[in-house]
């Protein structure tokens, strides 16, 4: 009898690109900006176009956010999310001329008040609709992917042409509270006001939702049903009240990207929402359908691509978005952070 | 012989074989019954419209796939016959190389977002091939060097197909039953006869094993896998196929138009109305498409005319004239198309045979 082979454990050493594979997608968004960095060579308008690509960035999470949490949570794909936007935007920018007396004074108190109202009023606006929106047309096709496509988008055709009746065809133009127009100039770079703003409230969001999701009950609840909604229900908790919530939440966070985008834009259209969905889908897609943290890293790699290539080759902007999501699904086809599903 | 050229899918029921048969002869007979340029402009509409639905209920209906670039593969065929009608000069050869390459880019194209996107989730699809479509739109209006830009191309077509052409024996004095014999007829014709082809042709896909396996892999798809079909390989391979179709549709609504342009061929509007048409008509056959081509056209040319009336009607009422204004028609398609999604899945086509 032979004697039992000598019992060797080795550690391997994880190679250092297994070491950094986890966190590739954090990395990806330095190494756009220092990829655009060396392609434009020009300090100042590179910070320029880095700022207002984080803007746009943080614009586009807000929008895309409750999507991608929506999905993750019941398996509902809402083609009629742009729909939220364009309410938000209208309502928020139906406030804000109304409190003409606030945003007209060069105050930043006043104005960013002013701005305050027409973001609560857009976000109530929304969440009722979206409320609304989940017990009319998506509460009857749970469970059915064409269907829901098929229904939402029949949804998003509705609410466009409402808003058309009520707020009529044509483009709205309205002036930004005067606090946040222009810009301030930091090492010979113009960087617009209120982009800043947007680059504050988006990360202020991603703050409060990585931390309502991760240190909260009703975050595990909610991280728990993406992963195994039976599990969850099997607990004791209605799962579906939770997703109303989330819908609802998701809806309301629309409204606010709406809002902030319509700013941003100094214009509204009853299509704004349908334009912003395109973006939307490849932000949700790149980041992984159902992780928050990937739909942030994924706005933000989108946003700063799009400013990038807009100043370098003005037309190609659109399809560099389109190549960006390609590559990105060549290296993960499940998106930079797939949700893992127990199922 | 009629089985074999419906490939054995007979309507099955009396009222929709009586409906089909009417279809068919009204379209095929048009000139003659509704002599008019906006009828036959209208007949011609809904020859083309039912191959294009057909073509995307073959994705949607047989393969429960849902994609929003139907309208970009359409107007890829209705650029290609722009495009070489204008670089090549009027001809016959122009349109079949123009119809060909525009079919074999859109199959290509199709290829690459099915390899992308199908083999991950079939969800994924809708999305990406919503992105690539309105990029496309906007790469169309961009580079109007090549496309013409918003404005679009107007070319010239044949002179066997344009107005001019007159012929027919001479005592008729060029007319037949009160019709002028010229090359706007057989333009029609060229449509008409395209359109059947094509539809046939479809019928015949849908009908075949393959046809079969997409249907299987539409219900369940997991359990198609088990069975031993590459599930995947049967999606891309509808998409190729569907694109292709909706390609030579394009090239056909090139070649009744003479004109090309985004707003026509490749707007979202346009593919929410093949959404609808679909839906209406009724998914999962292509008789459907039929129907729901010819009701929508229809619907849209006449329809508009009766809500602006009815507006007038309760002109000085608060919002109502708004919500019955013609320009607000899609908001009622709109609700419609849900109501219908929700009542009518199988929509007329189903009803009709009573399947629920």
């Amino acid at each position: 009898m032979s004697a039992a082979p000598e019992h060797a454990p080795t550690m391997a050493q994880a190679t250092l690109a297994e070491r950094i594979a986890p966190h590739m997608p954090v990395l990806l968004v330095p190494l756009l900006a220092l990829a655009g960095f060396v392609a434009i060579m020009n300090p100042a308008s590179w910070l320029t176009l880095t700022v207002s690509g984080l803007a746009m960035g943080m614009m586009i999470f807000l929008m895309a956010s409750g999507l991608t949490l929506v999905f993750g949570l019941m398996d509902v794909i809402n083609f009629g999310h742009g729909a939220f936007v364009s309410v938000g935007a209208f309502i928020g920018i139906t406030v804000l001329t109304e409190l003409g007396h606030m945003t007209a004074t060069p105050s930043l108190m006043l104005n960013l008040g002013a701005v305050l109202l027409a973001v609560l009023g857009a976000m109530v606006a929304t969440e009722l609709r979206g409320g609304a929106f989940e017990k009319v047309i998506v509460a009857p096709v749970y469970g059915h992917h064409l269907k829901q496509i098929l229904v939402t988008m029949g949804g998003l055709i509705v609410v466009e042409q409402l808003i058309i009746v009520l707020w009529g065809p044509e483009e709205i133009y309205f002036n930004r509270p005067e606090a946040l127009k222009g810009a301030i100039t930091f090492a010979g770079a113009a960087i617009e006001k209120f982009r800043l703003v947007a680059v504050v409230v988006g990360l202020v969001v991603f703050g409060l939702m990585r931390w309502v999701l991760r240190r909260t009950k009703i975050g595990l609840i909610v991280r728990a049903g993406v992963e195994n909604g039976e599990m969850v229900e099997a607990l004791g908790y209605r799962l579906k009240l939770v997703f109303v919530g989330v819908f609802i939440a998701g809806s309301a966070l629309a409204g606010l990207g709406g809002v902030m985008w319509a700013l941003y834009q100094e214009v509204i259209t009853a299509h704004m929402g349908n334009h912003d969905m395109i973006l939307i889908f490849i932000v949700v897609i790149i980041g992984g359908l159902g992780s928050v943290e990937g739909c942030f890293f994924g706005a933000l790699l989108v946003g700063l691509m799009q400013n990038y290539i807009a100043f370098i080759e003005p037309k190609a902007a659109l399809i560099s978005n389109i190549a960006l999501m390609v590559t990105i699904l060549m290296w993960r086809p499940m998106g930079m952070i797939p949700v893992v599903k127990a199922k | 012989m009629i089985r074999s050229l419906l490939s054995g899918d007979l309507p099955r029921s009396l009222p929709l074989a009586l409906i089909l048969g009417g279809i068919l002869i009204c379209l095929a007979l048009a000139p003659f019954l509704f002599p008019g340029v906006r009828t036959v402009d209208t007949a011609a509409r809904i020859c083309i419209f039912i191959v294009l639905v057909a073509s995307y209920d073959l994705l949607l209906g047989y393969g429960g796939i849902v994609s929003f670039a139907h309208t970009m593969f359409f107007g890829i065929g209705a650029y290609g016959v722009a495009l070489t009608s204008t670089h090549m000069g009027r001809g016959f050869d122009a349109i079949a190389i123009g119809s060909l390459a525009g079919a074999g880019l859109a199959a290509a194209l199709a290829l690459l977002i099915g390899l992308f996107s199908l083999r991950v989730r079939a969800i994924f699809f809708a999305m990406i091939t919503l992105a690539v479509a309105s990029a496309v739109a906007v790469l169309v209006s961009q580079l109007s060097g090549l496309t013409g830009g918003e404005d679009g191309l107007a070319f010239k077509t044949p002179r066997a197909l344009g107005p001019a052409l007159k012929f027919g024996p001479e005592n008729f004095g060029g007319t037949l039953f009160g019709v002028k014999l010229n090359g706007k007829l057989l333009a029609y014709y060229f449509v008409f006869i395209g359109a059947l082809v094509l539809f046939l042709a479809l019928l015949r896909v849908v009908n075949s094993p393959f046809g079969r396996v997409l249907q299987a892999s539409r219900e369940n798809d997991f359990r198609a896998e088990s069975i031993g079909y590459r599930v995947v390989y049967y999606r891309v391979a509808a998409t190729c196929l569907s694109a292709a179709v909706a390609a030579l549709a394009g090239s056909l609504y090139a070649v009744w138009l003479r004109y090309v342009g985004p707003d026509t061929v490749l707007s979202m509007e346009l593919m929410i109305d093949i959404l609808l048409m679909v839906v209406i008509g009724g998914m999962g056959t292509l008789y459907g498409a039929m129907i729901g081509a010819t009701l929508f056209v229809l619907a849209q040319n006449y329809l508009q005319n009766l809500m602006g009336a009815a507006s007038g009607l309760v002109e000085g009422l608060p919002i109502l004239p708004e919500l019955l204004s013609a320009d607000r028609w899609l908001l009622w398609l709109g609700v419609l198309f849900i109501l219908s999604v929700y009542f009518f899945p199988t929509g007329v086509v189903g009803r009709l045979r009573g399947n629920r």
